[in-house]
């Protein structure tokens, strides 16, 4: 019976130690007209039909191994070290549970807390928790964060349109059951045109760290303005990127959120991915989910703990400001590997990688006729294209010659439609960036 | 009767606050007995001083390793001060709930809430009887 | 485990200039950088590859796992990962499938997903399945928020109190809190059902317009299915509330009960408890949420759906889709695929003979460790439990010992401790679940542990009080980490 150990004889002297007659006899507190209905499913099958059922439908996909992959819009390919998914591999991290019993999980404790260091690094924030689900569920979490530190007396939020466009719907499912306001999405401006909604109303401005079209922006002087309201600035940036570019916290972010996927989990059509949330000293006691500190064993050794624990939904119940239990843990733990393992020369150097990959894709394709970049600023591994024709027409073409093209803007911006965000990272190789701009110019 | 400590002259509510009465400046903390519910506290953090507050509002918040208490007041006013000493040394509360304890200072504009409270005796038995 | 020995930071090893990866030179004419926009350091560690992998391994021998023994945490259903998943998860097919494939470039997946969704209704009874929430917390905001809009379209928005036992995971309350609605808390009865006088004073009192539904875990946080579950659900739904379950203790319910033909509106599934989907440490869960034909246009964003059906020389056509009325999306692209992956392989091992068995099991172990530890430690509901049970950690003649002190020193023996103070409702909890998963050999040996334990709780005390004794650390100092906030090693930044 696949993964149920029970032989015959030992569920009958089990059932005799219960004095039951029958397994059935131990659901009679079950309403009778409703007990043991039918179930319209497949037959069983054994592990090596599964594992073969996986494999065809697996392959029923185009996916970065066989394609040349251009496409990001919030999830990347990027390369991962062997070594990461063998130390995911080891069932002692990925089948423990959540670390309740410190003394018998000072593994993923540990591991935890150097996640948490090295996304404050990489961030320029003082603390940094366990993980939220994702990119997008910690934006909406730093929106509850912001209206707890204003103490529920400021009851607007301002959004950039450059920020992913998924991660400002999840905000406003989120945040729909409150008495708020998200705006300033809606235009298509610069940050600047933002700052003109600050007011003492205001709990918390958004903005995005390459924005959504791959692009930096000058953040120093909207903190400055963030501030001189009173409002927190939260800054969505993508980890990645940081291993070139100055952190937020340089610049003035109070909260740092964002996806780190790019740092050692696979695209895996979307998840299991993994929310970074980092945040100033003077809120830490605002953070959501699980949280590693370090404290003292009864011997005096060093060992570490979740901590702040009264925030959390177990203790503090409706008056929690999350229900978030479950986080992204082993994602946490992945990131852990790949930022061990790249350390600070070898991210520096990915990040590079991505830039001159980006730059001379972006430098060719611009060049073709009927093809133009937006280089009007400093961007990372992604930038915008205006295409001669509907982008899902070339990527029809793209995919012809085994290519997964950009990411279709005029899907979420009604003003750039024949726009589509193109990205570059380490994994693609000249070769694979002249092929592209060779399809391009045939479609010119 | 319970170890715990029940000076006479405060008032108690159910809630286990403490309310002294000079004037019209109503000192408030938590009793002897909360504390040792609650067990080594951590954390405490209350409204600002100058905020206006009103009767059955919280005006903060007590945290332990494993527990969350909100914070209570009976009476409307101003906050007046804040014992913001505590911040740093949160433990003050378990060694001294009335004294360095103390919490939070309003400046009443109404004191009907105190004649809802228990004097010790009662505030006594009432603990003994949880 | 025991013989596990701490580790430095990683900060604290390694060597300046040192790195754990060989990357390729640039294959791209360089392009200058932008230098005035650039970070100055980047305080990552520098440790050379087999050190990193040494490290981790290392720590990983600090853990206690499924893998390597019973861990019977009551409401967290550990059960076997089975490892084809991992395998099936690791299939280039998944792993580096972009989540923005356009939709003729990802059948196979939406195949997948399509499948699961008609799964999951199947097992519980319900019209339709969204898989995008990523963990059961956020199946539950769902739920709630589904609740919320369904009573605000039918003109009945000041419905605004959610009915939560008292016995209720603290995800339930702090959910309701989240999508700003109120939480009446009901009291249960002597045999851990919901107490009905409550029920009914709730719902037919002066809340009777204001209740927009009740969320309650089946079979309770006890181990108990509620022998008055119909009652329930016909009380709050004759006072025009929806019915919300709570499915972290579907282990229980397979095959056996199907929630929505209950009556039941609204459901979320924990892949990673009944499923078989591993727990990682703490995630990545997944939460799909099932509903009825009320609900059903309200649900969570995407659902896979068929957009062409299926002629006589091409299969079906599947595509993502917002259902009419949804409240939105709960997470980026489309959920935990990973683990939708991995629970489907699941279910297709069992398939429809088999998945009975697992709760069929599941709900033996339990009821078998419940019949021998009775004999040892009170157990306060003396009738068959579900697939989990509570005990009291109490032991006549050693009163100084608490539940946390068994608890503590069942890791001596080479147990993973059981659920500890939950449900608040039973003083000294200890929330017993085997899973199906567990041979009678190693139930055996968990009773012995548990008995021995007794004895020394007698005997010699001071054991269990400064328990564990074999673990890698001691007891830790929570008071000192909660008050000093250490969070993070890495080397201080540059000045704000």
């Amino acid at each position: 019976m696949s993964y149920i150990p029970h032989t015959d004889s030992e569920a009958e002297a089990m059932l005799a130690e219960i004095g039951a007659g029958s397994i059935e006899e131990l659901f009679e507190a079950v309403p009778a007209s409703h007990r043991f209905p039918g179930l319209n499913l497949p037959p069983p099958m054994s592990e090596m039909e599964v594992a073969a059922e996986m494999l065809a439908i697996s392959e029923a996909n185009d996916h970065g191994q066989d394609f040349a992959m251009f496409r990001g819009a919030g999830a990347y390919h990027h390369f991962i070290p062997s070594a990461v998914n063998h130390i995911l591999l080891r069932g002692e991290f990925y089948t423990a549970y959540t670390p309740y019993q410190p003394e018998i999980s000072q593994g993923t404790l540990q591991a935890t807390y150097e996640y948490q260091s090295m996304m404050c690094a990489l961030t320029g924030m003082d603390a940094a928790n366990a993980s939220h689900y994702d990119g997008a569920t910690s934006l909406a979490e730093a929106v509850t964060v912001a209206l707890e530190v204003a103490r529920h007396r400021r009851r607007k939020v301002i959004f950039s349109h450059a920020i992913h466009p998924q991660y400002r719907e999840v905000a406003r499912t989120y945040h729909q059951g409150r008495d708020i306001r998200i705006i300033g999405d809606r235009g298509r401006g610069e940050i600047v045109d933002l700052l003109e909604m600050l007011d003492d109303n205001t709990a918390m401005l958004a903005v995005q760290y390459p924005n959504f079209f791959g692009q930096i922006d000058e953040l120093a002087t909207v903190a400055e303005a963030a501030h001189a309201a009173g409002a927190l600035f939260v800054v969505v940036a993508n980890p990645m990127a940081l291993s070139l570019f100055k952190s937020p916290g340089e610049l003035g972010a109070d909260i740092v959120v964002g996806e780190a996927q790019p740092m050692g989990v696979p695209l895996g059509f979307g998840g299991p991915y993994l929310g970074y949330f980092a945040i100033r000293q003077n809120y830490v006691r605002r953070i959501a989910g699980r949280i590693i500190g370090e404290t003292l064993d009864a011997d005096g050794k060093r060992a570490f703990v979740m901590t702040l624990r009264p925030r959390e939904q177990d203790i503090k119940r409706e008056r929690a400001s999350s229900n978030i239990c479950t986080n992204q843990g082993l994602m946490a733990l992945a990131a852990s590997v790949y930022m061990a393992l790249m350390g600070k020369n070898g991210l520096r150097r990915v990040g590079e990688l991505n830039y001159h990959k980006a730059h001379y894709a972006a430098e060719r394709i611009h060049r073709l006729d009927g093809f133009s970049v937006d280089t009007s600023k400093p961007f990372f591994n992604e930038f915008v294209v205006a295409c001669p024709r509907p982008v899902a027409e070339i990527n029809a073409a793209l995919l012809e010659e085994g290519i997964i093209g950009g990411y279709d803007l005029g899907q979420h911006y009604y003003h750039l439609d024949s726009h589509m965000l193109v990205c570059a990272t380490e994994t693609n190789g000249k070769d694979e960036i002249d092929r592209l701009v060779e399809v391009l110019g045939g479609l010119g | 009767m319970g170890e715990w400590k029940t000076p006479a002259g405060l008032k108690y509510s159910e809630s286990d606050e403490w309310f002294a009465v000079d004037g019209d400046l109503v000192t408030i903390g938590i009793t002897d007995y909360a504390q040792d519910q609650l067990n080594d506290i951590v954390y405490v953090e209350f409204r600002d001083s100058g905020d206006a507050i009103d009767a059955g509002e919280s005006f903060g918040e007590v945290e332990s390793v494993k527990a969350a208490a909100e914070l209570y007041t009976v009476v409307a006013g101003e906050i007046a001060e804040v014992n913001s000493a505590l911040e740093d040394e949160p433990e003050m509360v378990n060694a001294d709930p009335f004294g360095a304890g103390w919490m939070v200072k309003i400046r009443a504009a109404d004191l009907a809430g105190l004649d809802g409270l228990m004097e010790a005796a009662a505030y006594d038995a009432y603990c003994d009887s949880r | 485990m025991a013989s596990a020995e701490l580790q430095p930071l990683i900060y604290d090893i390694g060597a300046a200039g040192r790195s754990g990866v060989n990357l390729p030179e640039p294959d791209v004419p360089l392009s200058p950088l932008p230098t005035d926009l650039m970070r100055a350091d980047l305080p990552l560690p520098e440790v050379g590859e087999v050190q990193v992998v040494r490290h981790f391994v290392k720590l990983s021998k600090l853990n206690y796992s499924i893998d390597e023994g019973l861990y019977p945490l009551g409401s967290c259903t550990m059960k076997y990962n089975p490892k084809v998943n991992e395998d099936a998860a690791r299939l280039p097919g998944f792993a580096q499938l972009h989540p923005l494939t356009d939709e003729d470039g990802c059948q196979g997946a939406l195949f997948l997903m399509h499948e699961l969704q008609r799964w999951l209704g199947e097992i519980s009874g319900f019209e339709a399945v969204s898989l995008t929430p990523a963990a059961g917390a956020q199946g539950e905001f769902a739920g709630i928020l589904m609740i919320r809009r369904y009573h605000i379209d039918r003109g009945e928005g000041q419905r605004d109190f959610i009915l939560v036992p008292n016995s209720a995971h603290g995800t339930n309350p702090a959910t309701v809190t989240m999508a700003g609605m109120e939480v009446r808390e009901l009291p249960a009865d002597s045999q851990g059902n919901v107490d009905m006088h409550a029920l009914h004073a709730a719902c037919e009192g002066e809340l009777r317009d204001r209740i927009a539904g009740m969320m309650i875990t089946v079979p309770s946080t006890l181990g108990l299915f509620e022998s008055t579950i119909l009652e329930v659900i016909d009380t709050v739904q004759d006072a025009g509330g929806m019915m919300y379950m709570d499915g972290a203790n579907m282990n229980a319910l397979m095959g056996v009960v199907k929630p929505g033909e209950l009556g039941f509106d609204v459901m979320h599934y924990n892949l990673h408890k009944t499923f078989s989907t591993p727990h990682g440490g703490g995630g990545p869960g997944s939460g799909a949420v099932g509903v009825n034909a009320k609900l059903a246009p309200y649900l969570p964003g995407p659902i896979v759906a068929i957009v062409e059906e299926e002629a006589d020389d091409s299969p079906p056509l599947y595509g993502f889709v917002m259902p009419q009325k949804s409240i939105g999306r709960m997470k980026a692209f489309h959920g935990n695929f990973g683990m939708h992956l991995r629970a489907y392989a699941y279910i297709r091992v069992y398939g429809d003979s088999g998945i009975r068995d697992v709760t069929r099991y599941a709900v033996l172990n339990a009821n078998y460790l419940r019949a021998k530890l009775m004999r040892t430690y009170p157990v306060p509901y003396p009738r068959y439990c579900g697939h989990e049970f509570v005990l009291e950690g109490h032991i006549d003649g050693a009163d100084e010992v608490h539940a946390l002190d068994i608890s503590k020193r069942l890791m001596d023996y080479g147990f993973h401790p059981p659920t500890n103070y939950f449900p608040l409702i039973v003083p000294e909890a200890l929330l017993i679940e085997p899973t199906e998963t567990e041979v009678k050999e190693d139930l055996d040996a968990f009773v012995e542990a548990m008995e021995s334990i007794a004895d020394e709780a007698r005997t010699e005390p001071e054991t269990l009080l400064t328990a564990p004794h074999t673990a890698p650390v001691r007891r830790l100092d929570e008071v000192r980490a909660a008050r000093e906030l250490v969070l993070c090693c890495a080397p201080a930044m540059p000045a704000h």
